[in-house]
């Protein structure tokens, strides 16, 4: 997975026009050396700077110069009448509340909106290499408990709100979040597991990596939602939310297991061999001595790892569960709103695209700082 | 553990106890083993009794029974009445439909955005990477329904996009001109796939001549022979006819040619961008992990620029690319049920329809299973061998 990620930008001598002394100023220069070095360049560089131009001049029109940004209630006529020519940026402060907290209750929403800041919160703490200490672990709990409180309420004066009315911008957060702390311990264990001596645990974990890797993440979610009350008992039925979050933590946990693995494969035969000759329990030796080393070697693809699955608990869509994605495209199903999912859609994929692009920034400088030299 | 004195060792150990080590590890076996066994059980008779309380049957009769589900899009013939094993076949039908084509074309289209991210042209390389970030941190379900929407806003088949002469892009779809497919013509196309194995056998042995004594052979008569003028005769002798259908509107839809329905068309182009943006990634990586005397030897004997990248840097390179590529197109199959969001009918939507007609869950579950389980280990066993026969040109 190290290889998908991103590496400075070391240009290959394709052509080393780079280091070509030219005359000229600095611009000019720079241009000569960047979009004119050969005639094939500068045959790539025209074609290219023509059919972006017309793209931004066509992009400009529909977005901002045609754009309509307030409409009075739901009178959606002026939108309608340019549709097409310009973008209807009226439909996002009408329902961007729907979007981003779903059918909680209006009154209650600064609660979901603290849940958020203190998600955020929380991850910008855990990036920090100088908090990577054992209070971490403490802090996690604390917010979790903290975000449990805000979203479901009942206690401290703040009025109950049931997990069939929570929705958008939380519960991905939620589903993502909850399911790699289960999911990280998890893929842990059955990475252990599948390098173990031990033939029948060996097998158990190679069965269930393969097996949930071998099939679309829709699938699982179509048993935690179908096929999972045929297997309880009478009487006995968890709550949708959590279904999809038990799903998503077993998917979570065969995909983390493989990133572990490969970095207890890095891990040097003699430091199992030193941890043994200190008379280490398994335990001990792996806990303290092994995988320390190993998941330091896999952070950047565990990053990597993080934002598909992030991604990913956009599938709950297919299940009916209110994420960020689901409630987008419930709020245009108003007739009044329904020809601008292409604006809403715009707005949705610009906050999925501010948290996976952080996330692969941080991967990024993560490598750099791991790179030798 | 050591193998070399087994015989006397293990002997003794038998006689008198397994040793703490080994007494540790066999209750853990039997404790991970009995927990997994007992938690599959208990789980198995809750699901043995709720289907008796619920009357629904196990075992896969019901795939004998009527389907009733109506399929729009299929290259199969088929109609409701059709029992369910068939509207299986026209799901994985689908599915690899969908699957080869979106597995080629993203190649195509990522290994072309890879190399643009290393070109010296700035602007080019801008491009390339804006083009990979942006697909990649934009969930693949959320480019699909974007795709979906687009497709919808397109005009109505009277007033549908004419790109070039034939080909027309409507709310409908893209339909293109066609080919009628008889058996002539499948003769044809036989003769054109046994001329392409003759002539990969026929390189290789002029490759072998051409190593022994140094003098150079050249490949492009028998191509042109086997590749054109084989299929030629065939085609002449067996009278097959090539005329192209075009398609024409009537009325309110298209008449004639082929049509890919919107639905299609949308998780084709979201499977094939959102995977091409991976596969660059790769293939750049890839171009970078050749070191760089690679070059600078190349270049000092004053070989072009295409063909360092095609001869020199490449083969190198592929042996970096190999192994994420055949994750991707792993990826690509098992995200192309996604399908169900926009009502293409796959595999997984088929599975679906008649988990929720017949309630036979594990069952439909299972089906999903084995055909997902089947496709990886096919493209497994396919991008292994390739990976293997790469491998085998080092010296």
């Amino acid at each position: 997975m190290t290889s998908i990620s991103d590496a400075p930008q070391n240009p290959l001598p394709f052509n080393s026009a780079r280091s070509r002394k030219v005359p000229g100023g600095h611009v000019i220069r720079w241009l000569r050396a960047n979009l004119f070095a050969s005639v094939t360049s500068s045959v790539i560089s025209v074609l290219l700077i023509a059919l972006l131009g017309k793209a931004l001049v066509s992009l400009v029109q529909w977005g901002y110069w045609n754009a309509i940004w307030s409409v009075p209630g739901d009178q959606t006529g002026a939108c309608r009448s340019i549709r097409g020519l310009g973008a209807c940026w009226a439909v996002i402060p009408e329902k961007y509340r729907f979007i981003l907290f779903g059918t909680y209750p209006f009154s209650e929403q600064w609660r979901p909106a603290l849940v958020c800041l203190t998600f955020i919160t929380l991850f910008y703490v855990s990036s920090r290499r100088s908090w990577w200490r054992k209070e971490l672990v403490a802090v996690w709990a604390a917010a979790l408990v903290l975000i449990g409180v805000l979203m479901w309420g009942g206690i401290a004066g703040l009025t109950y709100v049931s997990q069939d009315r929570w929705g958008g911008l939380p519960v991905t957060l939620i589903l993502a979040t909850f399911g790699l702390a289960f999911g990280f311990p998890l893929g842990i264990v059955v990475a252990l597991g599948r390098r173990s001596k031990l033939p029948a645990i060996r097998s158990l974990c190679v069965l269930y990596v393969e097996l949930i890797r071998g099939v679309p993440l829709i699938s699982l979610l179509f048993m935690a939602s179908v096929m999972f009350p045929l297997f309880m008992p009478d009487g006995v039925n968890i709550d949708k939310l959590l279904r999809a979050q038990i799903a998503f933590v077993l998917y979570a946990g065969a995909y983390l297991a493989e990133v572990v693995r490969g970095g207890l494969q890095a891990v040097p035969r003699g430091q199992h061999d030193a941890a043994d000759a200190l008379g280490l329990s398994y335990w001990k030796k792996n806990g303290l001595i092994i995988l320390p080393q190993a998941i330091r070697h896999v952070i950047p693809p565990l990053v990597n790892t993080f934002i598909a699955f992030f991604k990913d608990t956009s599938l709950v869509l297919i299940i009916g569960i209110f994420d960020l994605l689901t409630t987008a495209k419930t709020s245009i199903i108003d007739p009044a709103w329904q020809p601008f999912s292409v604006e809403v859609y715009l707005f949705v994929g610009l906050i999925y695209f501010v948290f996976c692009f952080a996330m692969s920034r941080y991967s990024r400088h993560l490598e750099a700082q791991a790179r030798p030299g | 553990m050591t193998t070399s004195t087994p015989d006397l060792s293990r002997r003794r150990r038998l006689r008198f106890s397994l040793n703490r080590q080994q007494l540790i590890g066999l209750a853990w076996q039997i404790l991970v083993v009995g927990i997994a066994v007992a938690i599959v059980g208990w789980l198995w008779s809750n699901a043995l009794h709720n289907l008796s309380v619920r009357r629904i049957s196990t075992g896969f009769a019901f795939l004998g029974r009527e389907a009733g589900m109506p399929i729009a899009d299929s290259w199969l013939a088929y109609n409701p009445k059709d029992p369910y094993v068939r509207a299986f076949i026209v799901g994985i039908v689908n599915t690899l439909r969908v699957a080869v084509i979106g597995i080629v074309l993203a190649t195509v289209i990522g290994t072309l955005v890879g190399i643009a991210r290393l070109s010296s042209n700035w602007l080019l390389s801008r491009l390339a990477a804006i083009y990979v970030e942006l697909l990649r941190d934009i969930p693949l379900l959320l480019q699909l329904l974007f795709w979906y929407v687009l497709m919808q806003g397109l005009p109505a088949a009277r007033a549908a996009w004419k790109p070039i002469e034939g080909v027309f892009l409507s709310n409908r779809g893209l339909v293109l001109p066609s080919v009628p497919i008889a058996e002539a013509n499948l003769w044809v196309i036989a003769a054109a796939v046994a001329g392409l194995i003759a002539l990969y056998m026929l390189r290789r042995q002029l490759m072998a001549r051409q190593m022994a004594d140094g003098k150079v052979r050249h490949l492009w008569p028998y191509a042109l022979g086997l590749l054109v003028g084989l299929p030629a005769l065939v085609s002449l002798g067996l009278g097959a006819s090539w005329t192209v259908t075009m398609p024409e509107l009537r009325g309110f839809n298209f008449v004639g040619g082929l049509t890919l329905a919107p639905e299609y068309f949308a998780l084709l182009i979201a499977l094939v961008t959102y995977t091409s943006a991976f596969i660059a990634e790769i293939v750049r990586s890839g171009i970078q992990a050749v070191p760089r005397g690679q070059w600078d030897a190349a270049n000092a004997l004053g070989l072009r620029r295409i063909f360092v990248l095609q001869r020199i840097v490449l083969p190198q390179a592929l042996r970096v690319i190999i192994p994420p590529m055949t994750s991707q197109y792993l990826n690509l199959t098992k995200n192309s049920s996604l399908a169900v969001a926009v009502g293409y009918q796959d595999v997984v939507s088929i599975a679906n329809t008649t988990l929720n007609q017949t309630g036979q869950a594990i069952e439909a579950i299972a089906l999903i299973m084995m055909v997902f389980l089947t496709i990886s280990l096919g493209i497994s066993l396919f991008m292994n061998w390739y990976n293997a026969r790469i491998a085998l040109v080092e010296r």
